[in-house]
């Protein structure tokens, strides 16, 4: 029985949030993975689009409300997604036109287009908080819970609760579906193989009959449909604040770097590492311990390894120790 | 028929190609030879859309195709390979090949998802093809290989391989030959001749091998220090007393005094 309990403390305070934020980390790397596979830079702005497409969807979601369209328990902001990406998708097709291509064609190295991202990523920033302002932003609706924990104590008789929220079940499906279409993209289309010979080898891509800009553009809107529903998910789940998706880029970062950088498998692995580690590290252990270790040995602490306020340092160690160990990341990644 | 016509590629204040012009016949096997650094990669590049030209005319049957993207040219019929072998590194042998044809039918995800019979199809024939040249190249033992994992040699032939996947127009090889084997280099020179009556194709061939340039070129073009030195059959050549010059302690010039 107690080993039942503490397996259901680590669900509810570890498992359950890890897998949701590592959907969120993951689909939003796997953004950054392509645009640095494809396009051959580190984009700082992968934040700031994801807080763009997000914003969008918001708006969206906003007037489906007001005009009294709902999903019944899902949230109505799921309605709201192709909005948002098409917003998106038109922001960074924009971008690229206006001042990506400018740079491609100067065949610019990748450390020029990573300072030029930023100064894109401080564009977006001021775009965002001009519309919809710095602030929280609620647009989830729909039922909260999948399971409450009160629901699950009447169902299993265990003395500790299980709650899952709906948007983590939402995010994970919602991942699921977008991860196997990415790959099924990537993997079977003509184009998604063009795409992957890009990245591999651009000289014989072009060679090879393959359209750069095509590829470029086809990138962009399938960067703009990641962020966006990684964006609404993340906000769904947590809040949408505009500066709060400017410091995922941390997180994002580290995880498609751990990964590899331009390996798409890599993204979602290191997606899940950094969230499992910032949500295993930051946990306060003393209750599922507890449950496990016989009185006398029981922690009086909270046994809990880092503050709170420490989370975003995690990506930072995870970062270093992989690297130190696999300087290409888990999946061998590219260089540029 | 290639023209080009007066050509220049200058990096910063050298002259690697510099006013270089030339006309390579169509259904032709032309050479170009020339000492290391002459600029004939260069010439190579510009011509196939690498590197912009400083200056100068490059055009095919009449149409000028100076600067255009290397994709557009290959649309049009003209491939190269590269001196340094190029491989799509992560995908097999197979899916190297089978990646030439560009992005042609199953360009949209609605046709990927509505004629998936018709691009099955497509793929079928494409994949019996790549396994045709495979084995016209005697590496179809490693079709499942990643090509990054093959020697230098073997991604020599590999490069060759793509420019049989598709009906080109005119092929420029950079010494395919370089670091294959004899008896390889015999199949190579037969592939090439093949290509060449069988299917039309022209050549522009650069390599440093004479006896590989003998066989099966005419004219030969020779290059140093980014211009046109001479013309001609091979014969011509070496009894050429400024090519014997430019190759002076190298090559010809020992061959003929051997
Ligand atoms: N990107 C570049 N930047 C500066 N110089 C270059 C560049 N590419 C080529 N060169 C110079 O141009 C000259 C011609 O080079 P190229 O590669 O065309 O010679 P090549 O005739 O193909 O020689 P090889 O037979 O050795 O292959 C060389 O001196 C080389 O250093
Ligand atoms: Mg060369």
């Amino acid at each position: 029985m107690d080993f039942l309990n503490a397996f259901v403390a680590l669900s509810n305070f570890v498992l359950i949030p890890a897998i949701a934020y590592g959907s969120q980390l993951a689909l939003g790397a796997l953004g950054v993975t392509l645009v640095y596979g494809i396009l051959r830079f580190s984009n700082f702005a992968h934040g700031d689009t994801m807080a763009f497409g997000t914003m969008v969807a918001i708006l969206a979601t906003w007037g489906l409300q007001a005009a009294g369209v709902t999903l019944g328990p899902l949230p109505t902001a799921l309605l709201a997604i192709p909005v948002g990406i098409l917003g998106c998708a038109a922001l960074v097709l924009a971008t690229d036109r206006l001042v990506y291509r400018f740079y491609r064609a100067q065949k610019a190295v990748p450390v020029i287009l990573v300072i030029v991202s930023m100064g894109v990523m401080f564009i977006y920033n001021g775009i965002t908080r001009f519309i919809i302002g710095p602030d929280d932003q609620a647009f989830a609706d729909g039922a909260r819970f999948l399971i409450n924990a009160r629901q699950f104590r009447e169902m299993t008789g265990l003395a500790e609760p299980l709650a899952i929220r709906s948007t983590q079940a939402i995010t994970l499906v919602t991942a699921l579906i977008v991860v196997a279409a990415l790959f099924w993209f990537l993997n079977r289309t003509k184009t998604g193989k063009s795409m992957r010979a890009y990245s591999d080898n651009e000289d014989l891509a072009l060679l090879s009959g393959i359209d750069p800009e095509r590829v470029v553009r086809v990138t962009w809107i399938i960067v703009a449909g990641l962020a966006t529903i990684a964006g609404v998910l993340y906000g769904l789940d947590k809040t949408y604040k505009p500066f709060t998706y400017f410091q995922l880029l941390l997180p994002i970062f580290a995880a498609a770097i751990v990964g590899g950088l331009g390996s798409p498998l890599g993204a979602i692995a290191g997606g899940f590492v950094i969230a499992f580690s910032e949500v295993g590290l930051t946990y306060a252990w003393k209750k599922v311990l507890t449950y496990l270790l016989p009185g006398p040995l029981e922690p009086d602490g909270l046994v809990q390894l880092l503050a709170t306020d420490y989370k975003f340092a995690v990506s930072f160690m995870i970062l270093v120790i992989v690297l130190l160990f696999r300087p290409t990341g888990l999946f061998r990644g590219k260089s540029v | 028929m290639i023209r080009v016509e007066n050509l220049h590629r200058h990096f910063g204040g050298f002259r690697a190609v510099d006013g270089a012009s030339l006309e390579i016949a169509t259904g032709s096997i032309t050479g170009l030879v020339g000492p290391n650094g002459a600029g004939k990669s260069t010439l190579f590049n510009v011509i196939a859309g690498a590197l912009p030209p400083t200056s100068g005319r490059v055009t095919m049957d009449g149409e000028d195709i100076t600067g255009l993207a290397p994709h557009e040219l290959f649309h049009k019929g003209l491939l190269r390979t590269f001196q340094i072998a190029h491989e799509f590194s992560s995908m097999t042998c197979r899916e190297n090949l089978m990646m030439v044809p560009g992005a042609q039918s199953g360009e949209s995800l609605w046709s990927a998802w509505v004629h998936r019979a018709r691009i099955r199809e497509e793929e079928a024939a494409l994949l019996k093809k790549a396994d045709e040249v495979l084995d016209f190249l005697t590496i179809s033992h490693l079709k499942d290989e990643l090509a990054g994992n093959l020697s230098g040699g073997q991604k020599k032939l590999l490069e060759l391989g793509r420019t049989m996947m598709v009906d080109a127009k005119v092929v420029f090889l950079d010494e395919v030959g370089a670091g294959v084997n004899r008896t390889l280099l015999n199949t190579i020179g037969d592939a090439i001749q093949r290509l060449n009556r069988e299917r039309g194709y022209t050549f522009c061939v650069i390599e440093h091998d004479m006896d590989f340039i003998a066989r099966l070129c005419d004219p030969v073009i020779v290059m140093a220090e980014g211009k046109v030195l001479a013309e001609g059959s091979i014969a011509e050549i070496k009894s050429d007393e400024r090519v014997i010059e430019a190759y002076l302690g190298t090559g010809l010039k020992n061959k003929e005094t051997a």
